[in-house]
């Protein structure tokens, strides 16, 4: 798909361009993806995180919600983290042990955050893509969509959903999803923009091409870098957001946890001498975004054609 | 009241203050030294609705109208009656009127005398359907005469049985007999307000620049959500015996910013975290406090056809009551001082004895015993047929830590598998109100004190009755306690029908739990409605 | 340029109609109302207070009166939460709040993040790239109700410097924790979007020719290679500008400063429909004002965009 955009660049890069076609483009980005350190650590990161969230369970010692009251309320700051009693990450301000509330939280987070990016970068690309291709009126009427979307009050919309579907997981992702793709549309639309003025965009316009294959074959992988970058820019805030969804009844419900309601329980209690609450959660959320960050820049620098 | 009197008597109040804070060095009666700065700061949850005393409905809003306005009667650190703006009241021998007698140096803080229309044009605006207050319903609870009717705009407002003699004697006239009438007048509804400054300035008439009050303070900034500050009132009667110049309170939401803050010394008071109590008593032991406060918190059971089949049983609600170990969760949950309860009026509650009822006298293990055996002669948990049930609550994290801790509790010694379900506010009172839960958390804080405030709550037709328990004998009880000389048997009896049938179960007794600057001398204690008043402080030098 | 102003100008009016007509409809079919509270209110007090705020009319109606107001006499109405308040009162305290901390979080964060973003790209895989980008993830992967505490902790606690909270009438020392509280992660995406598409611009064909040509970097950053990696962060940062002005529930709640955000939450907890009316027409209109302002911008970047 690349050389399109590199036709229009010229004699200059001919040597180089047989180079690229010679191989699939996209075994050659992931030659060059594997040769950014940085990113490999990442990915490696990132699986370790998924074992963790995944298999890490059955390392517990204690039910997640199983309740040690000698270790709750006013005593929680007996719950230190200890090989000894089995509390590796130590226990909540409940009581209960939180390894085993840790990797459940984690498990739903990632998948929180995963499927919100993945909603945004499916939705919002093609969306804005298509907003800014076409231009004029359709671009106007999208984009004041998105416009009267970003502005409406978004409680009241998860509240509805609430009342009307109950509380469950998909929910929650629909609560996500609905809101995770507007600025990713706005983003996309912008550089849209700009692309579509390309010589190898009115080239394929001059030959003919349908506009939709226009989008999907010339558009869309031209904005692949800032869509990549964008997208793990998205992932902390859907993972704070599904707190607050939670919060709301929607999402996630006790005794199961988040990653978002973890850090921020541990996060009340940090000044009373128990802040491996706010520890241990937190090295995860932060951990998962380091990674996810990094593989989104190794991402990035893959996709980019031009970069060596 | 000429121009001139107005000046003389603002001239006498400016040297009286200024006099007294000449001679602030020490205080009057007990000799100590006061403090230079008297200003007091102190935290609140969240932004009052209102602080119009005929509109206002909540707690911080009426501490804010107890200093700005005074009422007929007052509360002192005990919560006994004593003179506010009236010097005292007699009761007619069918005890349905009540004339009391207003004092002559009573002042609005602009010179004008406080007169018994004042009075009279406030419980009117109460009652007034234009109005539209919310607590219209505490002057239909305060038995008027034709109370309800003004309030439905049936009657017109001057209808409503309270009138003038004349400036200084007011006179009042109930539809039944009500043995706590007096103590209502301490309630903010019940304070007056200047005609002439309402009706100039209409919804506004509150604003710093506008109002003018009769209380210790006057409000001299008011800034939503984040500060309202109120400052000595010269023209109060009483002006001379106040010692705190200036009283602040400031919005803060979070309980556990609002610590550091107070650690930090930005704040003379604020809320201790569910669970922080102990750790901060041994640590600042002069500052922390813990003492009753009149509120109860317990758990509604769905009684009607929407709920589980399993909780119309009394025996599978009285297993689940019986599970609930009350002193984990009041001293490793909450651990604040709060106090167990297998009854539901508050025990501090004036002139009410907590009944000994059954359970309270077990020991934790013989009420587990009794409860699987209760649960399993109704058929369900271990042995029987599986039990499962959603404990409804509003979200917040000491709700959560409750319903965590009972849902544990139920699963070891019931087997009763719980889910919780937390709610956002709004849609939880909704769900609730409409016996669309199971299982759903309540709190009562009682609006007067005395028990009826609390056994109403399950009596057919309350209002907050969301188990929609209904019991003849319970009913009849009530009623005659209404006109009872002597209550408390008939109370006793109610607790048992409730301790029996269980339409909500009884968890705990509120405590209020605070830091407070050790600095501030004579904060009320004992007053369980935590009815304080700024005047009644002082700050001593440190 | 001028026509296509108008244009949009003249279409905003329907779209902030139909913003209205959406979420009057969403907040009638929530369940709650301005007046539930715990303690039920009997029928006839109920029936007193709805008649007095308009609420015993149908919602079309309710509706339709307050387009009518907010168009002829930009009345928004009384708030039902706060009585002795209108809409436009609570506006007129909280967005001024707002409006400072916001605006100054937003220039923090476009002149660092911006800062780290090119000198991240132009310094690509070295020290100075890992540093820059460490700086912004590291911001980015606090969430402000995390940092918040903390800066309250150290500044206020600890150090004693800083107030822990208030707004008193916006003096300085009363904005710095909030600024820094809400600015970082706005400044990490930005830095973060900034570097990916500096890289992308540099790499581009007539940034090499440009070098080749033997100009300096610097001025090949500055006259060729800023315009256009601006475009991707332009996007990003006008409904960015919006929700720094409008607030944040989190920087208004730990830092107790009256601020919008708190209101809007606030008023969409208890239903005070016509605050939520009010600032989500606020919200509406900056939305619309900014995107038309990127989408200028937009031109001015590429003279080849044509709307």
């Amino acid at each position: 798909m690349f050389p399109d955009k590199a036709v229009a660049e010229g004699l200059g890069q001919a040597a180089q361009l047989a180079e690229v076609q010679g191989r699939s483009l996209w075994k050659d980005a992931r030659i060059r993806f594997f040769r950014n350190k940085a990113a490999v650590v990442a990915l490696y990161m990132l699986v370790a995180i998924c074992i963790f969230a995944f298999f890490g369970g059955w390392a517990a010692q204690h039910e997640r919600d199983a309740i040690d009251f000698a270790l709750s309320g006013p005593n929680a700051y007996k719950g230190v983290p200890s090989f000894a009693t089995g509390h590796y990450f130590g226990t909540d301000a409940d009581g209960r042990d939180l390894f085993a509330r840790t990797v459940q939280g984690t498990r739903i987070s990632l998948l929180v955050g995963i499927v919100g990016a993945l909603i945004a970068v499916i939705v919002g690309t093609l969306y804005g893509a298509i907003s800014g291709y076409f231009g004029g009126r359709t671009d106007g009427a999208m984009m004041r969509t998105v416009d009267i979307l970003m502005s409406v009050p978004y409680m009241f919309v998860l509240i509805l959903l609430l009342v009307i579907f109950g509380k469950s997981i998909l929910m929650l992702f629909v609560g996500i999803g609905l809101i995770s793709w507007l600025d990713m549309a706005r983003i996309a639309r912008g550089q849209t923009l700009t692309i579509k003025n390309k010589e190898f965009v009115e080239a394929a316009v001059a030959i003919g091409v349908r506009p939709m294959t226009i989008i999907l074959r010339h558009i869309v992988p031209n904005l692949a870098g800032i869509v990549v970058v964008y997208s793990t820019l998205l992932i902390p805030g859907m993972i704070i957001t599904e707190s607050f969804i939670s919060f709301l009844g929607l999402g996630v419900q006790e005794p199961n946890t988040s990653l978002g309601a973890l850090i921020s329980r541990g996060a009340s209690q940090m000044q009373y001498g128990v802040i491996w609450q706010l520890a241990f959660p937190l090295f995860f959320f932060i951990v998962t975004l380091f990674a996810f960050f990094f593989v989104g820049d190794g991402l990035r620098d893959a996709l980019d054609p031009k970069d060596r | 009241m000429s121009i001139k009197a107005t000046l003389l008597a603002s001239g006498a109040a400016v040297f009286i203050a200024m006099s007294g804070a000449a001679l602030a060095a020490t205080h009057p009666v007990t000799g100590e030294t006061l403090a230079e700065d008297q200003t007091f700061t102190y935290r609140i949850l969240d932004e009052f609705p209102s602080y119009d005393p005929q509109l206002a409905e909540d707690v911080s809003g009426g501490e804010l109208i107890r200093d700005l306005f005074e009422g007929l009667m007052n509360q002192d650190a005990e919560g006994n009656l004593v003179p506010g703006v009236a010097t005292g009241y007699t009761v007619s021998d069918d005890k349905l009127t009540y004339t009391f007698t207003l004092r002559d140096n009573a002042k609005w803080s602009n010179g004008d005398p406080v007169v018994a229309g004042d009075f009279v044009y406030a419980w009117r605006r109460a009652a007034d359907p234009a109005t539209a207050s919310e607590y219209a319903w505490f002057i239909e609870l305060m038995a008027l005469e034709n109370a309800s009717a003004v309030v439905a705009g049936e009657m017109p407002t001057d209808a409503l049985g309270v009138r003038a003699e004349d400036d200084h004697t007011l006179v009042v006239t109930l539809s039944e007999p009500l043995p706590y009438f007096a103590q209502m007048t301490t309630h903010f509804t019940t304070f007056p307000t200047h005609q002439a400054t309402v009706e100039a300035f209409g919804d506004q008439w509150t604003r710093p620049e506008n109002i003018v009050s009769n209380g210790a303070y006057v409000l001299t900034e008011h800034i939503p959500a984040e500060r309202s500050v109120r400052e000595r009132n010269p023209m109060y009667w009483d002006n001379e015996n106040t010692i705190i110049e200036k009283v602040v309170a400031l919005v803060i939401n979070d309980e556990n910013q609002a610590l550091t803050r107070y650690l930090a010394g930005e704040l003379d008071r604020t809320e201790v975290p569910a669970g922080q109590y102990p750790r901060l008593h041994e640590e600042y032991p002069t500052e922390a406090l813990s003492f009753p406060l009149l509120c109860s918190y317990y758990f509604n059971v769905n009684l009607t056809d929407s709920g589980p089949e399993a909780l119309r049983d009394v025996r599978v609600r009285q297993a689940l009551s019986l599970a609930i170990d009350r002193d984990v969760i009041v001293e490793n949950v909450l651990a604040g001082g709060q106090v167990p309860a297998y009854t539901l009026t508050h025990w501090a509650t004036a002139g009410f004895e907590v009944p000994q009822v059954a359970a309270a006298t077990m020991t934790q293990e013989e009420r587990n015993a009794a409860a699987q055996a209760l649960l399993a002669e109704a058929g369900f948990g271990t042995g029987g047929a599986p039990l499962s049930l959603e404990i409804l609550y509003n979200t917040s994290e000491a709700h959560q830590k409750i319903a965590v801790a009972i849902g544990q509790m139920w699963k070891t010694t019931l087997g009763v598998e719980t889910t919780l379900a937390n709610q956002e506010w709004q849609t939880f009172l909704d769900a609730r109100g409409n016996q669309n839960y199971e299982l759903a958390r309540a709190g009562w804080c009682g609006d007067y004190n005395e028990a009826s405030t609390f056994l109403d709550i399950v009596s057919t037709n309350s209002g907050y009755n969301d188990s929609k328990f209904s019991n003849a004998d319970f009913d009849a009880l009530m009623a005659q306690a209404k006109t009872s000389d002597d209550p408390l048997p008939l109370y006793t009896q109610a607790e048992q029908i409730i301790a029996t049938e269980l339409p909500v179960l009884p968890i705990y007794h509120y405590a209020s739990v605070y830091m407070l600057n050790d600095a501030i001398k004579n904060w009320p204690v004992n007053n369980v409605q935590q009815n304080w008043y700024a005047r009644d402080l002082y700050k001593v030098a440190e | 340029m001028f026509s296509y102003i108008i244009r949009r100008l003249a279409v905003a009016v329907p779209t902030i109609l139909i913003l209205i007509v959406m979420s009057f409809m969403l907040m009638f079919a929530a369940p709650g109302g301005p007046f539930n509270s715990e303690r039920p209110l009997s029928p006839t007090v109920m029936a007193n207070i709805e008649a007095r705020y308009g609420l015993d009319q149908p919602y079309w109606k309710q509706m339709f009166d307050y387009t009518v107001n907010v168009v002829t006499r930009f009345d928004f109405g009384p708030s039902f939460q706060y009585r002795d308040r209108t809409v436009n009162d609570v506006i007129a305290q909280g967005f001024p709040v707002t409006l400072k901390y916001g605006f100054w979080s937003f220039v923090v964060a476009v002149v660092f993040g911006l800062g780290l973003g090119v000198v991240a790209a132009i310094r690509h895989n070295t020290w100075l790239d890992y540093l820059a980008v460490g700086i912004s993830i590291g911001a980015q992967v606090l969430p402000n109700f995390v940092m918040a505490p903390i800066l309250v902790l150290v500044f206020t606690l600890w150090l004693g410097w800083l107030p822990g909270g208030g707004w008193n009438g916006g003096q300085w020392q009363y904005v710095i924790l909030p600024v820094i509280a809400l600015s970082t992660s706005y400044m990490a995406s930005i830095a973060r979007i900034m570097r990916s598409s500096m890289l992308e611009v540099m790499n581009a064909g007539f940034i090499r020719t440009a070098r080749a040509k033997g100009l300096p970097m610097h001025r090949v950053i500055w006259k060729h290679a800023m315009k256009p990696a601006l475009l991707p962060v332009l996007s990003y940062l006008g409904p960015a500008f919006v929700s720094m002005v409008t607030g944040s529930v989190v920087i208004d709640v730990y830092f107790s400063t009256g601020g919008i955000g708190q209101f809007f939450v606030n008023s969409a907890f208890s239903r005070d429909y016509s605050v939520i009316m009010g600032i989500t027409i606020l919200v509406g209109v900056l939305t619309i004002l900014f995107n038309l302002v990127v989408d200028l911008l937009y031109a001015w970047i590429d003279p080849k965009i044509r709307y």
